[in-house]
């Protein structure tokens, strides 16, 4: 009980934190910070098929260029407000996930794998390719949003509330929807598909589902991106994004909620200052991380500190002396 | 007619590089059950190796040589301090491990080597063969002939290596089955190793191979993994033989449909391996040749 | 006489599960003994604790030579061979080449043909399906595989684990004959068997186990003769 109040307190912290931010920081840092945000949507996105599903996806950029492009190109050819695309590019994710995932029930873990890190690999062609929509290599440039109702906020500051309002929705909307019920049956089926499956669990409707809502989180980031950046260009979206994502994934913790934050300011921050070493080295750092925590961290960030937490606060109710968080609590953690 | 038989032989050359680089997928993924994403980022970090010392003025075949020793034991290290510590892990620590090394080969060797495109040499003269075929001349790429040559070497070097050596079938049994290997006195880690390691040299041979046409970066081998993992998926992976097969297939495949089908050209050469991949997985999820694979639904 | 194995407090370990609580035996060099027990005795987890394939506490010695501290790939440089429950066959070799991996541990690395002749005069069956993919083999055929396999080591010592299961009680019998006469060439045997009257016969010294405990010990004879244990212990 305690322990619940504390959390809400410290959520509500943090977001009039977050809101705060916009007045305080220069116009660079705040862009970075809407990226963080636009990164950790889709992260939760990929933590929802990959973490609590137990589905891989070595491709979810894929889904993320998806929303961009959608985005991009109904406000490029038919002016639409970038308002409205933003749902119509999770909608249309939510279908192409759908779909997507239909002939993925068929895949076993690795071959999924291949599938979509191949998916990964094709997206920037297939971009090019279709140059008439999408402009080719050239991409397509967009004007950044101002602010509606003539809030006295700029551009940059706007796109930032914007994203941190997608953000809580969507964060909402997947807490309840993965503590519950349907959260239950969907790790369930991950953990033995066929035990969900004499539950009276429909696991290949749950899976293909859980593709559509996993793409279409991503797609959102996509859409959120398109604005932010106010430019998509196809080598933006190659594989390394889809990498990108998933290092996000496994340092924040696969199958958390929270994870996805602490993931997604890892990603974007931590290239920063490894950029001042070389080029490469963001990368070099990334991958070492990546293959440093399966060894001593496979839970993620969130894995540690929902064990720091459980210490915490239970050793201030009970006595401590027992280990009070076994190692498969955290397999999934808040 | 001719720019058919041209098509061909340059798509078994192209094949040839698919074909290995898809057996060493296939010889670790027998091994430990795991798809190796770092291959062909591994294979490109060898050929950095072999260009080092061509630039230092080793002569070709002895740099070439050299590096297959290099990535041998880059590959048993590898798999004894890296993979090593996630053998028992869920499959999916171990792909993001691999995964990891991907992007560590891909980074660091644009760290050591920039990323400036380099060109690499080949060992055979750049004077093309003409073949007289019935009616008219062919004319095929002296490189491309070559590495038909090479890569089939290889690829008969290895299979008479699992075929007819002690440690080569000590190397199937311990994939087949680690506890009964170790009953018998096989050390099964090194095994593994030693598989890793071969699969490397098989993979450094690739490199070299597809290094001069396509000139040297670290993104050399982006394009033959996805049609390695198509090549593997076609034979299936279970079969090292299916593999090679389906590589030398898709090679021709490649080719052929790059020529004819105007609308795909290069542009979607990756899109066009996706495509056999998910159709291969639909269709025939073991391959043409492999044994059924065990599906959890 | 020293013994040629000797176990003495043995325990043994499933992650936290105890499986073993202390066993205790020693079996003399050239011997026969069998292992009975119901199913979840333990028995395969004292041959498993043998060959170092579970977590243990405890000594083991084979000829005074501790084992405790060995890996599983190092027990064959004793001359042990072990022929798993479950036959642990290499189903995509032929046939021959299980025999090979057989072979693989130990000392000598020549005259493989003359132990390919030993074995196939054991089981002739497996002369015809040589280069059959042991895969293909009847489940019978494989358990002879199994034993065949572990005979290539040249063995000192031989764990067998439930060699009868699954087999026609024709083949039983002629399976345990080859025992016997492995046995007479020298081969010290150690059985594990459900099977207890065609154990009692063949063995000449028993061990009864019961939750990973001995309850019963003696030769064979003495035991088989005892109506109050026959009926109590070995349910027939
Ligand atoms: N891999 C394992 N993990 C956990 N517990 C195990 C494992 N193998 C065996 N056990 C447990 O150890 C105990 C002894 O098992 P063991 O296999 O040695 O029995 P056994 O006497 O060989 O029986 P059976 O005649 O059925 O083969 C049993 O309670 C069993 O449940
Ligand atoms: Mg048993």
């Amino acid at each position: 009980m305690t322990s619940r109040l504390a959390r809400h307190a410290g959520l509500l912290a943090v977001l009039a934190l977050a809101c705060m931010l916009p007045f305080v920081l220069s116009n660079f840092r705040l862009f970075q910070f809407t990226q963080v945000y636009i990164y950790a949507i889709a992260i939760l996105g990929l933590n929802m098929l990959t973490g609590y599903n137990g589905q891989f996806s070595l491709g979810h950029g894929a889904f993320y260029a998806v929303g961009a492009y959608v985005s991009a190109i109904m406000m490029d050819r038919w002016h639409v407000p970038y308002g409205w695309t933003i749902p119509v590019a999770g909608v249309i994710c939510l279908v192409v996930g759908f779909l997507f995932g239909l002939p993925a029930l068929r895949l076993e873990g690795l071959y999924l794998a291949l599938a979509t890190f191949s998916l990964a690999l094709a997206v920037p062609q297939i971009l090019k390719y279709f140059e008439h929509w999408t402009g080719g290599s050239q991409g397509i440039v967009l004007s950044k949003p101002k602010a509606p109702l003539g809030l006295p906020l700029s551009p940059d500051q706007w796109l930032y509330f914007l994203t941190l309002a997608v953000l809580v929705i969507l964060f909402w909307l997947g807490a309840n929807l993965l503590r519950g019920r349907v959260g239950r049956a969907i790790v369930a089926i991950r953990d033995n598909h066929i035990s969900a499956e004499a539950m009276g669990i429909n696991s290949a409707l749950y899976k293909s589902l859980v593709f559509g809502v996993s793409a279409a989180y991503t797609g959102v980031a996509g859409a959120l991106s398109a604005s932010v950046i106010a430019f998509v260009a196809p080598d933006s979206f190659n594989v390394f994004l889809s990498i990108t994502l998933l290092i996000g994934s496994v340092i924040g913790g696969l199958a958390s909620i929270s994870g996805a934050i602490f993931g997604a300011f890892f990603i974007q921050f931590v290239p920063n200052w490894a950029q001042d070493i070389s080029k490469a080295a963001p990368w070099a750092i990334f991958g070492v991380f990546l293959i440093v925590f399966m060894y001593v961290m496979p839970f993620g960030i969130a894995g540690a500190v929902g064990r720091i937490w459980i210490r915490m606060t239970r050793s201030r109710v009970l006595q401590a002396g027992r280990d009070p968080a076994p190692a498969h609590h955290a397999h999934t953690t808040t | 007619m001719e720019i058919f038989t041209q098509q061909v032989v340059s798509g078994l050359a192209t094949g040839g590089i698919y074909a290995s680089v898809a057996l060493a997928l296939v010889m670790i993924y027998q091994a430990t059950d795991v798809v190796n994403f770092a291959q062909g980022e591994m294979a490109m970090f060898a050929t950095y190796i072999c260009w080092s010392m061509l630039n230092a003025g080793l002569p070709y075949w002895g740099a070439f040589l050299a590096t297959l020793g290099f990535a041998f034991i880059g590959g048993v290290v590898i798999e004894r301090v890296v993979i090593r510590p996630v053998e028992n892990a869920p499959i999916l620590s171990i792909v993001i491990v691999t995964l990891g090394l991907l992007v560590i080969c891909n980074s660091v060797a644009g760290w050591i080597w920039t990323y400036v495109q380099k060109p690499f040499p080949s060992p055979f003269p750049s004077k093309p063969f003409k073949v007289s075929l019935g009616a008219g001349e062919t004319i095929f790429g002296a490189h491309d002939i070559g590495q038909i040559g090479i890569t089939l070497f290889v690829l008969l070097c290895i299979y008479l290596f699992f075929r007819f050596t002690p440690l080569g079938l000590a190397m199937r049994a311990a994939a087949q089955n680690p506890v009964s290997s170790r009953l018998c006195g096989i050390r099964v880690g090194w095994m593994l190793a030693l598989g890793w390691g071969l699969a490397a040299v098989v993979g450094a041979v690739a490199g070299m191979m597809v290094a001069p046409s396509l000139t040297l970066e670290p993104n050399l081998m982006g394009g033959v993994q996805i049609y390695a993992f198509a090549a593997a998926t076609l034979g299936g992976f279970t079969s090292p033989g299916g593999a090679v097969l389906g590589g030398f297939i898709v090679g021709v495949v490649e080719n052929l449909v790059g020529t004819y089908v105007s609308f795909i050209g290069t542009e979607l050469k990756f899109t066009v391996a996706l495509a056999m991949i998910i159709v291969v997985l639909l269709v025939k999820p073991s391959g043409l040749f492999g044994s059924t694979v065990v599906k959890r639904v | 006489m020293s013994a040629l194995l000797e176990v003495h407090g043995l325990e043994a370990f499933y992650g936290r599960t105890k499986a073993l609580h202390g066993v205790s035996f020693s079996m003399a060099a050239g011997g026969i003994t069998t292992i009975l027990g119901a199913n979840g005795a333990g028995k395969t987890t004292t041959l498993r604790a043998i060959s170092r394939m579970v977590r243990t506490a405890g000594t083991i010695s084979f000829e005074g030579q501790p084992l405790e501290a060995r890996v599983t790939e190092d027990i064959v440089q004793f001359g042990i061979a072990h022929a798993p429950e479950g036959r642990g066959t290499f189903v995509h070799l032929t046939v021959e080449e299980n025999l090979k991996v057989g072979a693989w541990g130990r000392r000598e690395r020549g005259g493989l043909e003359a132990d390919f002749e030993r074995v196939f005069g054991y089981f002739p069956v497996l002369r015809e399906r040589r280069r059959q993919m042991a895969g293909t083999l009847s489940g019978g055929e494989q358990q002879m595989l199994c034993v065949a396999r572990a005979l290539m080591l040249r063995p000192r010592l031989l764990l067998l684990d439930e060699p009868s299961l699954g087999l026609a009680p024709l083949v039983v019998r002629e399976i345990f004959r080859i025992l016997r006469t492995v046995n007479q060439a020298g081969v010290t045997i150690l059985l594990v068997e459900q099977n207890a009257a065609l154990a009692l016969d063949l063995a000449d010294h028993v061990f009864l186990l019961e939750t990973g405990r001995v309850v019963l010990e003696g030769p064979s004879d003495v035991l088989r003769r005892d109506d109050a244990i026959r009926r109590a212990y070995l349910g027939y």
